[in-house]
């Protein structure tokens, strides 16, 4: 018996060496983490259970059946994250480069089915040359069976992607398909082809990190939600993330005890609006000053800044936030904010968290790259994601609400369960000037009955008061009380519950 | 008595005196620009007169506006506060006329002393020492030598019309003096279309010192004794203090009466201070009379326990002084400091912006918090950028020195640059302790501008301590979220590495339970023990705690993964882990922040005037680039190497942040290192 014991402890001590010391050495020379220190940051300290550490390849082609290593390039299990449970996947680097072959596959699948069973999200920590070339189809067939886990899991458990090395090729889809996705600057690179097919075939130069690096996925491509500096801070970022997500759409979103008074009043807000209605001010300071403790964990800070997305607590419960940032294109929607809002609205409606909106919108971005590029067809993938959302949905006009963005952005049309207005909202089909030039048009030759022309409009539709009459806003309310007012409408909608037809499921424009 | 005063000012002395104003049971009336809409002295006053335009141009210097506005609302007093209207000889007599009174002395002493030749004439006669020096205007080089060996070097001439610190040369010889004389003269010529110079001894060292004069309309003057405010930064004070740690009492006593005979004999009837300016061997000399509250009143308020604003009135309303020279001793010692919208690691550039935070010290009878603004209001570039200022009294100077540091470390203030951590550091500056001063002071101590301070290594274990409390505290409400693993729970782990600006230091807690305050955790590090307690919760920005049984209070706050403390001057970056993460982040590659030396960047934000350069021109060192225009000044941008410009980033009429890409060189190959 002893030696059996024994002989256990020995072939664990195998499996955690992973690929060798030398090869534990050269990652951490590249300044990563191995498979298995990366899970110790991610996890409550001792919480981690380690599964299929005996699993190994049956590749007998070209000589693979000569070399085993016990675990086979990914290390699978779950731990708890502040106590709650979480499974994660970490490819080992060190081990056949992280490949990919079907005993590997088979690994991640099967967290993802108990994951899904029990209701806990899954974690992904990418760090992998890709196929195992050497098993060919079964290696392609191993993806799909992870990309085919991915689809189901959606919607049902979060799902978070962290790109922790190479991340080419097919290996990409399953990101992608994922809630969110991570990477660490100048260690990760994603792409479908690499630069040197790329040279070959458009004759583009251009490096690793130029084509698939951090900063292109964050800021360029908007593929990745956010880059960190390091393998230790991506890592207690996504504890961060996952502290807010419910860990499936079966149960609410988190609460933890909160020490920031629901009735917390801000009078700096009631100067957060500037006296001219063309100047920019700092939609973020509305969104700190609203919720719990100031923590705003945003989502995709880099890429359509025009949009602001992200996660707040109000009285200790997970919200999401959208709002409109003016200091970007003075908050105009475009293809990218649309697309980037629209995920994350449906994102929160996934997973029970209610969607708070900030809204000051002086309408869709005009232009002949936005037209051909099909705003038409994006910026109707926001105004589908707030339709079919039946989560809480609290929307707060704070200044412009113009023309159809108005009705995209949270309105009571699109089925908003509670509106706030503040009193410097204008909420109108178009601002004053452009309204009187239209409706007017015989006089604009006459400066002087313009300028009357556009009083009359500003009283007339430059107030929250037009749109409060046919009850299209509930109440307008003073800018310091805004904490305190969605605070108690969202405890309110608590028990919101709302019967969608019966259908297979919608087909939103994509 | 008065019924009702109008305050032609704004900020914090409005404020103020609206204070003092309402005690007597007066009617408030203020009066307010465009960017004061919403100011805390309208707020505060009983009834508000809107003046107009933002710039003092159009609204608190319009003499006749305020004047309209004074009938308008029926008031019978005015008091004018500092700066604006309040020296204005034309103002007074024109309240005069109009049968209101004027809170401050009759305009003949303001014209008297708002001349400076005049005044200088007067403090000679009532007996005052004045600088040595030629005060009339100086035919050519040859005389102004003989007048320069006359005074006794070194000397500084002086542009008759000057000020700001303009047309003023530095000769230490004869040859100097020639040479300073052509150039004084010609600098005057240009800056003031005035050649007149005048010469007179140059202090070296100087202390500014003054004494605070209390005069009614019957005769009876008194002075308050001195305060001192040495502490300056472009011409301007930032910490005053009473008494002076320079004085002896025979000094003292001198300056006082002769500052008093000097009020006595210019007919002065209100509260004024009589300047000075000392040497390093206590020989002091007139410098001007300022016939006016002086911003940093308060600390004789503090040290004398009287309200120099409450006299203003009541001797304007023709009341006697009720006490005399004999009966008034001070008590204490009192600091105040100046805080400021403004950027001390940048010269002390002026910042604007909006406060998005401000919150201030609380008030005791020792602590007193004087201000004008308000969190969410607006710190404009058309006013005097003061946010606020802070005085604290103590039984003696260290004790007033001690509690004025807890009370910086309770500032609060995002939206603008500030000079808090400079002001702290200043508190725990060793000359400054000693008392030590000069005008000079903080360009001598200072002389690469400020940084904040260094952390002691004393400081590291309060650092510590304070860390570990609020991650832990973090810690403890995190494991609180619902949804966990039953029987599952986080484990607090008892070892643990703070990091302080990259070090790590590694200690052993243990939670110590008790009450509120009493709360908290035993820290072992290097073998002692840091016993920290606190009430502090979860998102307080101040926290307040002892460690050892000693008070601390630090600014804390949340940032990325980890926290940052201001404490003392410092400003410090914290992160803590597990000891098994500890070894991890150890391993972490440090990134260097991208190389930006190819790039023009804009140094404040401010607009793009102008563009001296076109893509694809070359560039010598010290060639002009750009010029951008902030807080009403030009400011040139220069190239500081040869190159070539490759991309313009911005154009001109730009708005440009700080920071911001303005235009772009050819990157030069860097030569291989060998």
């Amino acid at each position: 018996m002893r030696e059996i014991v024994e002989a256990l402890e020995e072939k664990r001590a195998l499996a955690r060496l992973g690929g060798g010391q030398n090869r534990i050495d050269a990652q951490h020379k590249r300044g990563k983490l191995t498979a298995r220190e990366r899970i110790d940051v991610l996890f409550d300290p001792d919480s981690f259970e380690e599964w299929d550490m005996f699993v190994e390849h049956r590749c007998i082609d070209f000589g693979m059946e000569k070399t085993q290593i016990p675990g086979d390039g990914v290390v699978t299990g779950y731990g708890t994250v502040n106590g709650r449970p979480v499974f994660v996947f970490s490819q080992d680097f060190t081990v056949f480069g992280g490949s990919l072959s079907e005993a590997h596959a088979e690994k991640i699948a099967k967290i993802m089915d108990t994951a899904m069973k029990i209701g806990a999200p899954v974690v992904g920590l990418n760090d992998s040359g890709g196929a195992r070339i050497q098993e060919g189809v079964a290696s392609l067939a191993g993806y799909a069976t992870v990309f085919a886990r991915n689809v189901d899991a959606s919607g049902v458990i979060p799902q978070i992607s962290v790109i922790m090395g190479p991340c080419a090729g097919g290996a990409v889809y399953s990101p992608a398909l994922t809630d969110f996705i991570f990477m660490v600057k100048e260690e990760s690179h994603m792409y479908v082809t690499g630069p040197d097919v790329v040279r070959t075939v458009t004759h583009e130069e251009i490096d690793h990190e130029g084509l698939g690096g951090a900063s292109a996925h964050t800021v360029k491509s908007g593929v990745a939600d956010l880059a960190f500096e390091n393998d230790v801070e991506a890592m207690l970022y996504v504890r961060r993330l996952l502290n807010f997500l419910p860990s499936s759409n079966k149960v609410p979103p988190p609460v933890r005890p909160n020490f920031d008074s629901i009735e917390r009043v801000e009078m700096s807000l009631d100067t957060l609006i500037p006296e001219n209605p063309n100047a920019p001010y700092d939609m973020k300071e509305l969104i700190v000053k609203v919720v719990d403790e100031e923590l705003f964990f945003e989502i995709k800070p880099d890429y359509a800044g025009n949009i602001i997305t992200g996660f707040g607590r109000m009285n200790g419960q997970t919200v999401g936030i959208v709002a409109n940032q003016p200091m970007v294109l003075a908050g105009c929607l475009d293809i990218d904010a649309s697309v980037k809002a629209a995920r994350f609205v449906r994102f929160c409606d996934c997973f029970n968290i209610p969607i708070i909106t900030f809204v000051d919108v002086p309408g869709f971005l005009p232009g002949v790259n936005q037209e051909h590029g099909g705003i038409i067809r994006h910026g109707a993938k926001l105004l589908f994601a707030y339709t079919e959302a039946t989560v809480p949905k609290v929307t707060v006009i704070t200044r412009k609400s113009y023309g159809g963005a108005y009705d995209v952005m949270g309105s009571k049309h699109m089925r908003a369960d509670v509106n706030f207005a503040w009193p410097t909202a204008e909420i109108a089909v178009m601002g004053p000037k452009g309204a009187v030039e239209i409706i007017f048009r015989s006089e604009l030759g006459d400066a002087d009955k313009i300028a009357e022309r556009t009083e009359a409009y500003k009283g007339k539709f430059a107030n929250p008061f037009a749109a409060g009459r046919r009850g299209f806003i509930d109440d307008v309310i003073h800018p310091h009380s805004t904490r305190r007012r969605i605070c108690k409408a969202l405890t309110m909608l608590r028990n919101k519950s709302v019967v969608l037809p019966q259908r297979k499921h919608p087909n939103p424009p994509l | 008595m008065f019924k009702k005063i109008l305050i032609a000012n704004r900020g914090e002395i409005a404020v103020r005196i609206a204070r003092t104003a309402k005690q007597m049971g007066l009617t408030t009336v203020a009066v307010y620009s465009d960017a004061d809409k919403y100011g805390r002295h309208v707020k505060m006053c009983d009834e508000a007169v809107y003046l107009g335009g933002s710039l003092a141009s159009e609204s608190y210097l319009r003499m006749d506006k305020i004047l309209s506005a004074c009938r308008r609302m029926g008031v019978d007093c005015v008091h004018p506060g500092y700066g604006f209207l309040s020296e204005n000889t034309k103002f007074a007599q024109a309240l005069d006329e109009a049968g209101i009174a004027f809170i401050g002395p009759n305009s003949d002493v303001i014209r008297l002393m708002g001349d400076k030749i005049m005044a200088n004439r007067a403090a000679k006669e009532a007996g005052v020492p004045t600088v040595p020096g030629h005060w009339d205007s100086i035919p050519n080089p040859e005389a102004a030598v003989e007048i320069a060996a006359g005074i006794g070097f070194p000397v500084m001439l002086k542009a008759a019309a000057g000020g700001g610190g303009k047309g003023i040369r530095i000769a230490h010889d004869e040859a100097e003096v020639r040479d300073a004389f052509r150039m004084a003269t010609s600098e005057a010529r240009s800056a003031f279309g005035d050649e007149r110079v005048f010469i007179e001894k140059f202090i070296e060292d100087p202390r500014h010192i003054e004494i605070q004069i209390l005069a009614d309309k019957h005769g009876n003057v008194f002075h308050l004794s001195e305060r001192e405010c040495s502490i300056q930064r472009r011409h301007q004070k930032v910490i005053e203090e009473a008494p002076s740690p320079f004085l002896d009492a025979a000094t003292r006593r001198d300056m006082g009466e002769r500052a008093v005979a000097l009020a006595r004999s210019a007919g002065y009837d209100s509260a004024g201070t009589v300047e000075f300016i000392a040497d390093q061997r206590r020989n002091y000399y007139f410098l001007e009379m300022n016939t006016r509250l002086q911003v940093e009143h308060s600390v004789t308020e503090f040290t004398h326990d009287i309200d120099l604003v409450e006299w203003m009135i009541r001797i304007a309303n023709g009341e006697r002084l009720t006490l005399d020279q004999s009966q008034i001793q001070p008590r204490g010692w009192a600091i105040e400091s100046r805080i400021y919208a403004e950027d001390p690691n940048r010269k002390f550039m002026p910042s604007t912006g909006r406060l998005v935070r401000y919150r201030e010290p609380e008030e005791s009878q020792d602590v007193r918090v004087d201000t004008g603004v308000y969190e969410g209001g607006e710190i404009s570039m058309f006013y005097d950028p003061m946010i606020a200022k802070v005085t604290t009294w103590g039984r003696d100077r260290d004790a007033a020195v001690a509690l004025m540091r807890r009370s910086l470390d309770e500032f609060y203030i995002v939206g603008v640059h500030h000079n808090i951590a400079f002001l702290t550091a200043l508190m725990a500056n060793p000359r400054f302790l000693q008392g030590r001063l000069s005008t000079n002071f903080i360009a001598e101590e200072y002389p690469d501008g400020f940084s904040p301070a260094p952390i002691e290594s004393a400081d590291i274990d309060a650092i510590v301590a304070v860390s570990i409390l609020m991650h832990l505290r973090y810690l403890y409400r995190a494991k609180e979220v619902s949804g966990q693993m039953p029987g599952y729970g986080r484990k607090i782990v008892p070892d643990w590495v703070v990091s302080v600006n990259g070090t790590h230091y590694p200690i052993r807690v243990e939670q110590f339970v008790g009450r509120g305050s009493e709360e908290g955790f035993d820290v072992t590090r290097e073998g002692h023990l840091l016993a920290i307690r606190s009430d502090w919760q979860v998102g307080e920005p101040v926290l307040r705690c002892t460690i050892n049984a000693e008070p601390q209070r630090f600014k804390v706050e949340r940032a990325g993964l980890g926290y940052r403390l201001f404490h003392m001057g410092a400003d410090v970056k914290v992160m803590v882990y597990t000891t098994q993460i500890a070894e991890l982040a150890k391993k972490m590659p440090e990134r260097k922040p991208p190389d930006m030396s190819q790039y023009l960047l804009s140094p404040m934000p401010g607009l793009l005037q102008s563009l001296a350069v076109e893509e694809g021109e070359r560039v010598d060192t010290g060639d002009e680039l750009a010029i951008i225009q902030a807080m009403k000044m030009e400011n040139i941008l220069r190239a500081v190497r040869p190159g070539r410009v490759i991309k313009l980033h911005a154009e001109p009429g730009a708005t440009l942040s700080a920071g911001q890409i303005i235009l772009e060189f050819e990157q030069n190959e860097v030569p291989a290192e060998a």
